[in-house]
């Protein structure tokens, strides 16, 4: 029998299945349903300092091969959702806190606040691509993405994992400047920058009118932007973008990923997507002789 | 993508409901709901009030922005419809079926009622409103042929109280195999604890704040399911298990208000 658990840096996972950030995920009971269904670990909607609307809907448009979202940061706040954190890390589940801010100071305010709450590692929004003034808006630029992670690592004890935008011409060159500001992994990808028109009403579909793109579409983009980075950095990659199965999972693995977040297969799946996709990586990697997940990783590199 | 759904006929159902008949092509049972655009203004859910092959019906009460607009639209003009999503009432267990109804709820109960007596159950409709220009669909449950019993909370329509009153009494006089409910929350926290007094079963149709409507952005979180893809009609042992349940509800925000 295959080992599933897997290591990103000091964190360590019982398997490589994660909840993504955003996808119900906004209460403790939400992210222990997610656990329940096989999630190593859930990461939290990104977590602001006050509470926030997002924008009005339509925030989301179902496309053939995914889905387009503009939710625009929708979340309660820190202080009330800290409270949901402690109540899943109480009971004994793993909680990445995904945060956003306007800056350095921000970053690491909030930081600070979801390792008190019992987070057991913080991911930094720097790619969400539809929000005026954060994710992406900063996320793009290399040195900013430096000085956010080196401010955040000065802050707190808990791994700091700044999740990247696919939306840039060198998404290595990000994590490189994420591993420079001492990053403990990166994730990859965050959504892709996109658009849906209705040509009956001549208008784009989201109130936002541009939101980022999830799902199986946007899988090769993100297998390949984990390649890239594997072979320009160190440390561990998350790999994310569209997986849906084990043989999803097994592309980023290979492509270098040490774990995967799963997010836009939970709408039609549920949270049982995690366990199918853990059952279908142990029966590949027993048919092929794999005895773990590292065995496994950037794989693919070496061919 | 699909055109814009064409409007087919416009009913006024009370003084502050209407219904919209468009036509929406596709299979969808009773309960499901679709969200429905009207560009510019919102996006928001509604429950399918009306069901055939080709043409689809929803019934507007005005409560906001989105359905003012959507009270506005006449025969012939269009909104863009996604769906049908969601589970819908499920008849099973026995053919004595007990439907309680509030407010609005109707709605969604009407085509529950219709098609369980077309697949040869027995209704017995409980339809409760605050005030007899508020009741919809007393006639359409009636032509269904099921037996209908109006309560208003004013008495200027049927018996004076609530529809759980007038429940509580046929629970006690008659047999019924199961309870479904929509309505309002506390209504059917209601229904609920008569049906577990009376051990039966009850599915109760749920309203939330909704997104994405498709599972994916938990803005309709309910304990640890989701209203758009885990409902929004839910088991008696389901709603059991969720302590907002006739408590509270999210905000858009995702704070946790009461109901």
């Amino acid at each position: 029998m295959a080992d599933l658990s897997t290591k990103v840096g000091a964190l360590r996972l019982g398997n490589p299945a994660i909840l993504a950030s955003g996808i119900s995920d906004v209460t403790a009971e939400l992210m222990l349903a997610a656990i329940d269904g096989g999630a190593a670990a859930v990461v939290t909607k990104s977590i602001g300092l006050k509470p926030r609307e997002g924008h009005k809907n339509p925030t989301v448009v179902e496309l053939e091969n995914g889905v387009l979202n503009a939710m625009g940061l929708p979340n309660p706040g820190i202080s009330i959702y800290s409270k949901e954190i402690s109540k899943v890390a109480d009971a004994g589940g793993k909680v990445i806190a995904s945060v956003f801010g306007k800056n350095a100071t921000e970053f690491s305010f909030l930081a600070k606040k979801v390792q008190a709450a019992g987070a057991c590692a913080v991911e930094l929004n720097l790619s969400c691509p539809h929000a005026k003034g954060y994710g992406a808006e900063l996320g793009s630029d290399p040195e900013i993405v430096r000085e956010i992670t080196s401010a955040v690592k000065r802050s707190v004890k808990i791994p700091v994992f700044p999740k990247l935008t696919p939306n840039v011409a060198d998404i290595a060159g990000l994590a490189k400047a994420a591993e420079r500001g001492g990053a403990d992994a990166v994730v990859a990808i965050n959504t892709v920058k996109a658009m849906k028109i209705d040509p009956w009403v001549a208008m784009p579909v989201l109130s936002n009118r541009i939101g980022g793109y999830s799902g199986p579409a946007i899988r090769p983009i993100g297998v390949r932007c984990v390649y890239e980075i594997a072979g320009a950095v160190k440390i561990p990659v998350i790999g994310a973008g569209g997986i849906t199965n084990g043989s999803d999972a097994l592309e980023y693995i290979m492509a270098g990923a040490c774990a995967v977040q799963i997010g836009t297969a939970v709408g039609p799946a549920g949270t049982n997507v995690f366990g199918t996709v853990c059952a279908e990586l142990e029966a590949f990697m027993d048919a092929r002789g794999y005895r773990n997940i590292k065995a496994m990783v950037g794989k693919a590199r070496c061919a | 993508m699909m055109p814009p759904a064409r409007i087919l006929k416009v009913v006024k159902e009370s003084a502050t409901a209407k219904s919209l008949y468009f036509i929406f092509p596709g299979e969808a049972k009773p309960g499901q709901f679709v969200m429905v655009w009207l560009p510019g203004v919102d996006e928001v859910p509604m429950s399918l009030s009306y069901l055939s092959p080709n043409v689809k019906g929803i019934c507007v009460e005005k409560v906001g922005k989105a359905t003012s607009a959507l009270q506005k639209l006449k025969e012939g003009g269009e909104l863009g419809v996604r769906g049908p999503y969601g589970h819908g009432y499920d008849c099973a267990g026995g053919k004595r079926m007990l439907v309680v109804s509030g407010g609005s709820g109707a709605a969604s109960l009407a085509p529950a009622v219709e098609c369980a007596i077309a697949k040869g159950y027995k209704a017995t409709v409980v339809i409760g409103a605050k005030t007899a220009s508020k009741l919809i669909f007393e006639e359409r449950m009636r032509r269904s042929g099921a037996k209908v019993v109006v309560a208003t909370d004013d008495g200027t329509r049927g018996t004076k109280g609530f529809a759980t009153d007038v429940a509580a009494k046929l629970l006690g006089a008659h047999k019924f195999d199961f309870i479904i409910t929509c309505g309002p929350e506390a209504m059917m926290a209601k229904v609920a604890k008569l049906a577990n007094k009376h051990g039966l079963e009850v599915q109760a149709s749920l309203e939330r704040y909704m997104k994405c409507g498709v599972g994916l952005c938990g803005s309709c979180a309910f304990g640890r399911y989701r209203v758009c893809a885990d409902g929004p009609v839910f088991s008696g042992k389901q709603l059991a298990a969720v302590k907002d349940f006739g408590a509270s509800k999210l905000a858009p925000d995702g704070r946790r208000t009461r109901l």
